[in-house]
């Protein structure tokens, strides 16, 4: 073929391609939200999954007591339940809407709440969540096999549409705890009619799906697309704005990226953290940088010589310039780490101990018996294996030693391999993150609570663990935040882990999505996501 | 024939048997459970799942206990998807791996014979130099370069094809591109060799004396001899290509059986990289005994013995 025609051909098929409309464009027009969901979900049941991508579909599918609000993460909304009272933030009583129906027909009621609390703390089902409602009376001595009778459980039915809860203690902010899908019901009928209710792996969510959420599971292919659509059933459909979403769980960010400049996704879960730069120089709208309720930090063994001294712990921390770690390496707007739990919440404001201090950072050493670094052994900092983990930790090898002249070694394992030192203590200095479960200071504060499991730098202070339970006694919010910036001051002294950065979540969204507004857990309500037409 | 064939698959049994073992006390040995996460969970919880999948009991117990199961199709829960068992995971991403796969081969038989053919009849001319250059630069690029590269050119740029996902017939050219362009240049290669080697033989001569045209020389009688590196090569490769490959698939969004084989290991899922491997073993062995009965076909010689 002469070279004339091919250039031809070439050019023509390029224009045509111009007038196309990309799947996105024809989604958009039919209310469809093609989202990129990271990876595979390996459970969408709501006492299994332990995963965000599943977390993302179960938002969709099911309801709790108390819905998210589409705008802000600290506002709770009626879901299934309509309105509700408490005596000292201590016991609840929920009305459960009389119009509130599972996707089958079938009204839920205060006995299905009853059943899935049941469900989720039953001990053989080993749900990794079921901790999040030991705040339930009882509920911790039943899931641990202490009791076997539920009905000592803190938890009651009084008639079809009446339920109580009792707590352990006050909590005045109960009712944002209620949105985590932990607190979701099941179909106990469903649920039966594939196995136990406390069979691990009861398959009733590949079987049928019957939720209660605003929409309802219509095509379920695994490492390919959850497809769901809106439920007639829901009570409060008419203000469901989207006709369905399709949920593509695309693991390569690079892949995903691609999908979504080919016009075959709205929203992505991620972004490269090559490609932020670019698409910040090039101005591009569809970038978003959101704060996301989460810290990265570094555990010191506090058990391990020279960590156990506070001034060494510091020492590290002063000498760690965090604002070159999130301009240079992270670069997807992450705020350097000025306290442990992220900003955000409203009413709390702790004194921001953690900042970059080389001076004192020698001082301290020098006082803690290393003047210049001087007989100070080489320590080791794990990571998993991961580009950015790698680039963090040899950072900061550098800055320790130009900055206090002690050298570290950084050693990478495989996950798996990584979390077993973690757990076994066989480690001096390692990555880890945190991100809360709900917005309130203390899902960050409790976790280094001297019998908390996810403290592995063994850290302990009586006077922290002091606060930290006065705090969960204290009747108002505000006197509990105040408690809990006190222990925060003390953990920050002590500096048992080496704070870094407050994470973001990094996304691109096609301008046409309207309602979707930065949720720091980043727990969504669909409701409110319409496109601008 | 028949002899040959049971022979094969009797060796076959030891072979996986002794894969079994191996892969069985590997994976057992590895640091981490499959229950270990980055959020601790509570030491009751983990028991529970331990006792739930059967993992407190001793280890000859489960050596056994999962062999049965493996002998009679009937596969334990999976740790990693609770409610899915290994049978369902292969039996639902295997057809695909499988029909990548068939379209890699198409596009590698397609590319790399008729272009190890030509570079062969050309010997030592530009149409020899040029696409065996370009076969030498398939081998070095591995698909982890192509894949993106043909992404961004055909996905985004042209917008001909998706770049992710495996919903229509049209997902699979770049995929299959990608795979197979890569065996295409193996094969255009070793069909070049063998057929240097056919061409100047004896008989390829005489046909060539019996004044039959070049055409019908190359095509009939030297091509049959000249693929025969070919088709040894494919028996491995073959096994390769229908079990899905893991870095064409994450690249595209496959949902195949590449992906599976490699996160069953990351996520410690004994019963999946048990089923996962033994699976591909056999494959392989399949392959294998295939490829020699094509070789018979394909040889009168070794059919005697």
């Amino acid at each position: 073929m002469p070279m004339k025609a091919i250039a031809a051909t070439i050019l023509t098929l390029l224009l045509t391609h111009a007038a196309f409309a990309t799947p996105a464009d024809e989604a958009a027009k039919e209310g469809i939200l093609l989202l990129g969901n990271g990876s595979e979900p390996h459970s969408l049941d709501p006492h299994i999954n332990s995963s965000m991508n599943g977390h993302h579909v179960i938002m969709t599918l099911l309801e709790g007591l108390i819905a998210p609000s589409p705008t802000d993460d600290t506002i709770p909304l009626p879901g299934m339940a309509e309105s509700w009272e408490n005596e000292d933030f201590t016991k609840w009583t929920f009305k459960i809407r009389q119009n509130a129906k599972w996707s089958n027909g079938d009204p839920v009621t205060a006995h299905d709440f009853v059943y899935s609390f049941q469900r989720i703390l039953s001990p053989r089902l080993g749900s990794q969540y079921a901790e999040m409602l030991f705040n339930l009376k009882n509920a911790r001595a039943f899931n641990e096999g202490e009791i076997s009778d539920f009905s000592e459980v803190g938890t009651k039915a009084i008639d079809n549409h009446t339920l109580t809860i009792e707590l352990e203690g006050p909590i005045p902010y109960f009712l944002n705890i209620l949105k985590h899908s932990s607190f979701f019901p099941v179909h106990k009928a469903t649920v039966e009619k594939y196995g136990d209710m406390d069979d691990p792996t009861n398959n009733w969510i590949r079987e049928e799906y019957v939720g209660n959420g605003p929409y309802v599971l219509k095509n379920w292919q695994m490492n390919q697309i959850i497809e769901v659509a809106k439920s007639p059933t829901y009570w409060d459909s008419k203000d469901v704005l989207l006709n369905g979403i399709k949920f593509f769980p695309i693991a390569s960010e690079n892949t995903e990226d691609q999908t979504f400049n080919s016009g075959n996704l709205h929203y992505t879960y991620t972004v490269p953290s090559d490609m932020i730069q670019v698409y910040q120089d090039r101005n591009d709208k569809t970038l978003h940088l959101d704060p996301f309720f989460g810290t990265y930090f570094y555990v010191l063994n506090n058990k391990v010589p020279p960590l156990d001294n506070p001034k060494v712990r510091q020492a590290l921390s002063l000498a760690v310039n965090r604002n070159a770690i999130v301009r240079r390496i992270t670069k997807g707007g992450q705020t350097p780490a000025e306290f442990f739990t992220p900003p955000g919440v409203a009413g709390y404001s702790p004194e921001p101990l953690v900042s970059f201090n080389p001076a004192k950072a020698r001082e301290l050493l020098a006082e803690a018996g290393y003047p210049n670094g001087e007989g100070f052994p080489t320590l080791t900092i794990k990571f998993n294996t991961l580009e950015s983990h790698k680039a963090i930790a040899e950072a900061i090898q550098q800055m320790w030693k130009k900055i206090l002249g002690i050298d570290v070694d950084i050693r990478n394992q495989e996950w798996k391999v990584y979390i077993n030192s973690m757990q076994e203590g066989d480690f001096q200095i390692a990555r880890y993150a945190w991100i809360g479960d709900y917005l309130h200071p203390d899902t960050f504060l409790r976790i280094m609570q001297s019998d908390s499991g996810q403290n592995d730098a063994s850290y302990s202070n009586p006077e922290y663990d002091r606060l930290i339970a006065q705090s969960f006694i204290e009747n108002s919010d505000e006197k509990r935040l105040e408690l809990l910036a006190e222990a925060e001051k003390i953990l920050l002294t002590d500096m048992p882990v080496i704070p870094i950065y407050h994470y973001t979540r990094v996304y691109r969204i096609d301008p046409r999505v309207k309602g979707w507004h930065s949720s720091p857990l980043d727990i969504r309500n669909y409701k409110g996501i319409y496109f601008e037409n | 024939m028949l002899r040959f064939f049971l022979i094969r698959l009797g060796q076959s049994i030891p072979t996986l048997l002794a894969i079994y073992t191996i892969t069985f006390f590997m994976v057992r040995s590895a640091p981490g459970g499959p229950f270990s996460q980055e959020r601790k969970v509570a030491p009751h919880i983990i028991e529970a799942q331990m006792e739930y999948y059967g993992f407190n009991d001793p280890v000859y117990v489960q050596y056994f206990r999962s062999l049965e199961q493996h002998l009679t199709f009937d596969f334990p829960p999976l740790t990693s998807y609770p409610g899915l068992t290994a049978g369902d995971i292969i039996g639902e991403s295997f057809p695909v791996s499988l029909e990548l796969g068939i379209w890699a081969l198409l596009v590698a038989l397609l590319f790399g014979i008729p272009t190890g053919v030509l570079a062969a009849t050309k010997q030592n001319t530009a149409a020899d130099y040029a696409p065996m250059s370009m076969a030498m630069l398939g081998i070095c690029l591995p698909t982890f370069v192509i894949g993106p590269l043909l992404a961004l050119f055909f996905g985004v740029w042209l917008g001909w094809f998706k770049v992710s996902g495996w919903f229509d017939l049209s997902d699979r050219i770049l995929p299959a591109l990608t795979l197979g362009l890569f065996y295409a240049a193996y094969v255009a290669r070793l069909t070049r060799v063998g057929m240097l080697e056919v061409l100047g033989m004896d008989y390829v001569r005489t046909a060539r004396a019996k004044g039959l045209p070049e055409r019908i020389v190359v095509l009939k009688h030297a091509l049959r001899g000249g693929v025969m590196p070919v088709v040894s090569f494919l028996g491995p490769a073959l096994a390769g290509l229908v079990s899905g490959s893991f870095v064409v698939e994450t690249i595209f969004q496959v949902p195949g059986l590449g992906r599976h084989f490699v996160q069953a290991a990351l996520s410690r899922d004994h019963s999946l990289v048990l089923s996962t491997v033994l699976f591909y073993a056999a494959l392989i062995i399949l392959a294998n005994v295939a490829v020699d009965a094509a070789q018979i076909l394909l040889n009168p010689k070794l059919r005697k013995r």
